[in-house]
């Protein structure tokens, strides 16, 4: 433990040196305004970004782009509040209670929870990660196909109830999610599926961010012009010194959600292959079904913000837990680390921590900083994330648009995902307002292919014998826990019953 | 056409579009059941799941019957004159954005989709919109081209070339 | 004041440039570099070092910006090289994809022997690796035992059905006389994972997604794939000296569209070359196993492409469409 104490402090005097402590905050900053564009998000960042660092020595050049990660969580998180667009597949979930409340004039609030529960997360998985990387590692190969099916379903079963009331509309938009998210070629018999018209551009599947970007851009601007008549401007907000401390104040509503969002975030980020966007639906899922008054959740409740981006900061930090000891991204952004790492001449593996601790640690401390560095300036910079709010909604509106193509352009590279953006937009909108739920098609199309591959994998491994998902101990675990998520409604439903009936005959 | 009517097209196409679905990976030849000792083949999940929406829409077309749900007993419009006015004219708009990108680039084609959206629907002045109308592409093209590295559509090469000597000037200085 | 000064004076230097510029070819809008497979990979690995070692050697007055086209084990890349004929500033990062799958996936009606040969950047080879936990499996000889006692569930992880790696692994089925289940996964990280992790039992691997875990001593080689032994894997037999004709690589080279012009094609063949030659690509040669010994281009590297996808066709139709391909 001494040593681990020795290394963390030279790895924190590290991060402080002039070039390390600018690289922290140069990353923050871009990675905050990447993250806040819809459509762009830390993967572009980083990716984008990558060649700069060629001039700066390794650990700089990943404290730079660890930094970059990390703002551009927390960005996204700016854009799902303050527009109701997720700038990335890891804040879909803040979008659900961040752009009600930016709505009902909360938007302050709002972001102030995003920044905290982002501190804590990330300051918890940074003191996980410190503690417990070996042992960790160790763990996340343990993970097969089988386990990580068994994590699909558990994942699924944290949205029990996140639908709409009507429950065939809901089932149709978690299976039309599931659908989509199999077209393109399938990588286990190699063969192209659902290959609408012929056409080529299908081969590649419909990414989540083209359907995302129009359902919550498109669809909700459209959605929006239809209830303001394009007169009304959206609500403003003050923000001063005293907001700030009132908004302090209000940090005991929802900080059991975001410790529970920080844990599952970080475990569920070093698994690898999972990543923060189920980290973070699921901490959602969760937050939701264990709150008292989970009927407000979607509709403007502050812990509905803080669960997922707690989970999302937590998660960043987990990923970069099998990215350095494994060698094997946790996610698409860590995959690009991991490609840089190699080009400084770092080979990530078992043995990194032993071969190079000067870069280990020096990423460790950084981390620290950086989510320091994260919160404060994120504070800072609420009062300018919110004049957005205050521009006249036929300004805002068109920029909007022109922002959803050309995030949708700058992800993918290709004009035909704006135009399916549009059409998936406007089918958005049009079954929208006859009450089909969309937040299941979006998290259906994010968790729809691993799923898939990870039952077909499975099943291939076991000779097409289904008991091996209950053979093995880790995947009947989450099994029970996901059956258990799923009668949790039902069993507390009855029992509450019970005790109105008990009370009721004393 | 009413809220009620709406609900009963919709459910009818959702339904027909799932039987597309299924059809088209039936068509294609895909493994739709159970490959013994390989589990699931690779166009069961799609056609399963397809056949759950067709189900899923029937469910909604039995309610709809029944008067289940809210909407079906709603004979509101199901989007009313003046809305239907202004969604059709900013989705008409966005589709000649997506269209004239094509052809004159994302920049020009931006800037009169600005000029139609602020000057003619938001009904601003025309300092307000020339400023806006300058002002989004100067911005997306610092931060998209110069900051970021991307190359957006430039359109024909007539227009393209319009734009090369703008990153001529660029590069010459600073790269 | 200062920024109109610093305009007009590079205006005048840009004019002084323009004839300088019209003696040789150069590209005058970012360059397009697309990579036939998903990020994290070998293929993206070597895009983006190229594209660093270009940007920070100042070899282009553009920059090179890769782009990942994954889908269809490269159709998508493919098809839009295709649909890039006659352009100058898109250069596609190729892997053996870009022969099996034209082959594999004839209604995509691709022709790779018309795209411009840039330059071959380096051999890949393949081993075959497996956990170093199996104690009882120390060569070739015990593994094929140990596969054949399994009797069909020895599980091989590999990258997707239809991919270079699923047919390396039908060639040993076909070669070895054994059966065996394919398991595939997104890219050869995950594989890696899997088999330090037990998951899996064998797989077919490029050297430099197995090297750490062979470093930590996690996992060993049994065979290569390679004519002769490469560094480092000086002690490992190749599959020839074991009496079993396989001879396999994974090609890395840089093509451009079909119609490109000549003047292009040569400045990016000489700033392949340069790249080729530097220290940086040699030394990440040596330590990722691959062989970088011959800079090929022009003529020769589409001559190899030819034989290359001549014995592609035979390779597939030996063991069959069907054996890499499944339901």
């Amino acid at each position: 433990m001494d040593s681990i104490f020795n290394l963390l402090v030279a790895g924190l005097l590290q991060s402080f040196e002039p070039l390390n402590l600018a690289m922290i905050f140069l990353g923050c900053l871009a990675g905050l305004f990447i993250g806040a564009m819809p459509g762009l998000g830390s993967v572009n960042g980083v990716a984008i970004l990558l060649p700069v660092t060629f001039l700066v020595p390794p650990t700089s050049a990943i404290i730079f782009l660890a930094a970059l990660y990390y703002g551009a969580m927390y960005g996204g998180a700016v854009s799902s509040i303050t527009l109701g667009i997720p700038g990335a597949s890891t804040a879909v979930a803040t979008v659900f209670d961040g752009r009600p409340m930016a709505q009902s004039g909360r938007a302050d609030q709002a972001l102030m929870a995003a920044a905290i529960a982002s501190f804590v997360g990330g300051t918890i998985s940074v003191i996980l990660f410190t503690g417990f990387a070996p042992p960790l590692a160790a763990f996340a190969l343990k993970f097969g196909p089988q386990e990580e099916f068994a994590l699909m379903l558990l994942a699924f079963a944290t949205f029990i109830g996140l639908g709409g009331d009507d429950i065939p509309k809901t089932i149709f938009s978690i299976l039309i999610g599931l659908v989509l998210a199999a077209v393109g070629f399938d990588i286990i018999s190699g063969k192209p599926r659902l290959i609408f018209f012929g056409m080529v551009e299908f081969q590649r599947g419909i990414e989540f961010l083209v359907l995302a970007i129009g359902i919550y851009g498109i669809g909700e601007m459209i959605w929006t012009l239809e209830h303001t008549k394009g007169a009304v401007q959206m609500h403003k907000v003050d923000f001063g010194f005293d907001k700030v401390k009132s908004n302090l104040r209000q940090v005991k509503d929802y900080i059991g959600s975001t410790f529970l969002g920080s844990f599952l975030g970080f475990f569920v980020g070093t698994l690898p292959a999972a990543g923060a966007t189920p980290a973070a639906l699921m901490s959602y899922g969760l937050a939701k079904s264990f709150s008292k008054d989970g009927d407000s959740f979607g509709k403007g409740n502050v812990a509905g913000v803080a669960a997922p981006e707690s989970a999302n900061n937590a998660a960043s930090t987990g990923s970069m837990l099998p990215m350095l000891t494994l060698g094997i991204p946790g996610s698409p952004t860590t995959a690009i680390l991991l490609g840089g790492m190699i080009i400084w001449g770092l080979r990530p593996g078992p043995l990194l921590f032993s071969e190079s601790p000067d870069f280990v640690w020096g990423l460790i401390g950084s981390m620290y900083v950086a989510n320091f560095v994260t919160v404060v300036l994120n504070i800072a910079l609420i009062p300018i994330f919110i004049r957005v709010l205050a521009m006249p909604f036929t300004v805002l509106a068109p920029i909007i648009f022109i922002l959803c193509v050309v995030g949708v352009f700058a992800t993918t590279d290709r004009m035909f995902d704006t135009w399916l953006m549009l059409l998936l937009g406007c089918m958005g909108y049009l079954m929208r307002k006859l009450n089909y739920p969309v937040a299941p098609a979006v998290l259906a199309i994010v968790l729809g292919p691993l799923t898939e591959r990870s039952l077909r994998q499975s099943l291939i491994s076991s000779q097409g014998d289904p008991m091996t998902f209950i053979e093995r101990p880790i995947s009947l675990i989450c099994i029970l826990i996901a059956v258990g998520l799923v009668s949790y409604p039902a069993i507390s439903g009855f029992m509450k019953r019970r005790r109105a009936e008990m009370e009721a005959a004393e | 056409m009413s809220v009620r009517t709406a609900e009963l097209f919709m459910a009818i196409a959702m339904f027909l579009a799932s039987l597309g679905l299924m059809w088209t990976v039936y068509a294609d030849d895909l493994a739709i059941g159970w490959v013994a000792g390989r589990g699931p083949g690779s166009g069961m999940w799609p056609f399963w799941l397809s056949f759950g929406m067709a189900g899923a829409s029937v469910w909604t077309l039995v309610r709809w019957y029944n008067g289940v749900t809210p909407e079906s007993r709603s004979d509101d419009p199901y989007i009313d004159p003046e809305t239907v006015f202004l969604v059709g004219v900013t989705v008409a708009a966005i589709f000649f954005l997506l269209l004239l990108t094509n052809i004159i680039g994302l920049y020009f084609s931006m800037m009169l989709f600005l000029l139609f959206y602020v000057k003619f629907i938001g009904k601003h002045s025309w300092p307000l919109t020339a400023s806006v109308m300058l002002g989004m592409p100067v911005a997306t093209y610092m931060l998209f081209e110069v900051a970021l590295n991307k190359y957006l559509p430039r359109g024909l090469p007539f227009f393209e070339s319009i734009f090369l000597h703008i990153d001529d000037f660029r590069y010459s200085l600073m790269y | 004041m200062k920024f109109l000064k610093t305009l007009t004076m590079s205006a005048a230097a840009l004019a002084m440039m323009a004839p300088a510029a019209m003696a040789e070819w150069q590209p005058r809008k970012p360059v397009e570099f697309i990579i036939m497979a998903g990020t994290g990979g070998g293929a993206d690995q070597i895009a983006r070092l190229l594209q660093g070692l270009i940007q920070s050697k100042g070899l282009s007055p553009r920059p090179f910006i890769p782009i990942n086209k994954p889908g269809g084990s490269g159709a998508e890349a493919l098809s839009y090289i295709k649909g890039k004929e006659g352009d100058n500033h898109t250069l596609l990062v190729a892997l053996n994809s870009f022969y099996t799958t034209p082959i594999i996936q004839e209604e995509l009606e691709i022709d790779v022997t018309t795209f411009a040969p840039i330059g071959r950047m380096a051999m890949d080879t393949f081993l075959l690796w497996v956990n170093s936990e199996q104690d009882e499996i120390t060569d070739l000889e015990s593994y094929v035992a140990a596969v054949k006692a399994a009797d069909t569930t020895w599980k091989v992880g590999g990258t997707g059905s239809g991919q270079e790696d699923s047919i390396l692994t039908a060639m040993m089925e076909k070669e070895l006389g054994y059966k065996v289940t394919y398991i595939p996964f997104p890219g050869g990280g995950t594989v890696a994972k899997n088999l330090v992790g037990n998951q899996i039992d064998s797989t077919v691997n490029n050297p430099s997604e197995q090297m750490e875990f062979w470093r930590a001593k996690n996992t060993k080689p049994l065979v290569q794939f390679n004519g002769e032994r490469t560094e480092p894997f000086m002690d490992v037999p190749t599959a020839k000296e074991l009496g079993v004709d396989i001879e396999y690589y994974m090609q890395r080279s840089i093509s451009g569209p079909a119609g490109m012009d000549p003047e292009a094609v040569a400045w990016y063949q000489n700033l392949f070359e340069e790249l080729f030659n530097s220290e940086e690509w040699q030394d990440y040669c040596k330590s990722d196993g691959l062989t970088c010994d011959k800079w090929i281009t022009g003529d020769e590297l589409a001559a190899f492409h030819d034989a290359q996808l001549k014995r592609h066709v035979e390779l597939i139709e030996a063991v069959g469409a069907d054996s890499i391909t499944s339901k």
